[in-house]
């Protein structure tokens, strides 16, 4: 099914593009059909600078397991950072 | 049939006067031949969808798809395309009418056009295709598991369309329905009440639902992809476009 279900934040941070790195403003985050990854549905990410048009953008598509395995990741990598510095 | 084909992009005049990119494949060596407008499905103006329009060109019909993401991404990838419009709800349903009369129109002035025009359309493009069939004049319709024609999209969802069942008297020529049993956008008792709501309006309908099969079965390149289903399918579609659009 497409669920088009999206979340959308505001972010501040670089990414790297098909044509270099670029300032990021937004991020959505949905579940649906992915455009290449081997599965029926995968938790999409898209790091956005829309003002600077739809290529401003770099995607990623993660199976379900592996998206909860990232949120994991960032998590414990925040909260071991040392004090003042995330 | 020789399956001699000829294939190219061009743009051509959609909704409100905009020129519009678009995929046009049309057979070779045949004298006379009908129109399909394809509409592509949400991930976009995309490769798979330009090897179903030479597809429809190598069966004997000249075929044109709208890049429907055109003038919201002009010249970006079709992946980028569809994340920009998917972020911004979808086509508007008024455009999309336009788009698709005036690729019927492109069709039917072709030299060797026989000036029968049809319709198809892939998920997102199922809905597209029925509401065009309701809103212009077209000779034959295919929607391909297209969701909220019946029914509204699930609460927090983006996506600014609504159910246009209503429109069903409207509907300008025969409709031909494939769906999977497994789908849950159309679910089996909304495809159900489709089928219903056209046999009340008396309007030439036929559909098949496929066991084992569920949303965008005839996506070669996707996991969800079900040999059996979508060469039947494909079968359904030659006879029904056979029947209406051929010669």
């Amino acid at each position: 099914m497409c669920t088009y279900l999206t979340e959308k934040i505001a972010v501040e941070g670089s990414g790297k593009g098909a044509t270099g790195w670029f300032t990021l403003t937004d991020v959505t985050v949905y579940l649906d059909h992915p455009q290449h990854a081997p599965a029926e549905h995968t938790l999409n990410i898209d790091f956005l600078n829309p003002a600077n048009g739809p290529s401003a953008r770099v995607a990623v598509e993660l199976t379900a397991e592996s998206a909860r395995a990232l949120v994991q990741a960032i998590e414990t990598t925040l909260q071991s950072a040392p004090p003042g510095l995330a | 049939m020789n399956e001699a084909l000829i294939a190219d992009t061009i743009s051509f005049t959609g909704h409100a006067g905009d020129e519009i990119e678009a995929y046009l494949a049309r057979p070779l060596g045949q004298d006379s031949f009908g129109g399909v407008v394809v509409i592509h499905h949400m991930p976009g103006y995309d490769t798979s969808t330009k090897e179903i329009t030479r597809k429809f060109a190598a069966h004997g019909y000249a075929a044109l798809m709208p890049n429907l993401y055109y003038r919201d991404a002009p010249g970006a990838s079709p992946d980028d395309a569809a994340a920009a419009v998917r972020a911004k709800g979808g086509v508007p349903d008024e455009r999309l009418v336009g788009d698709v009369a005036g690729a019927a129109a492109h069709l039917r002035a072709l030299d060797g056009s026989n000036g029968k025009v049809g319709v198809i359309g892939y998920c997102s493009g199922g809905r597209q295709s029925f509401l065009a069939a309701c809103s212009t004049q077209l000779d034959a319709a295919v929607d391909c598991y297209g969701a909220f024609v019946v029914g509204n999209p699930p609460e927090g969802m983006p996506l600014k369309v609504g159910p246009i069942a209503h429109l069903a008297p409207s509907l300008s020529c025969p409709l031909l329905g494939l769906f999977g049993a497994e789908d849950k956008y159309p679910s089996p008792e909304q495809v159900d009440e489709l089928d219903k709501i056209l046999t009340e309006a008396g309007k030439e309908h036929e559909f098949h639902s496929y066991e084992g099969a569920g949303h965008a079965f005839f996506s070669v390149d996707r996991p969800a992809y079900r040999v059996e289903a979508a060469n039947d399918g494909w079968q359904k579609i030659w006879d029904f476009y056979g029947r209406l659009l051929a010669g």
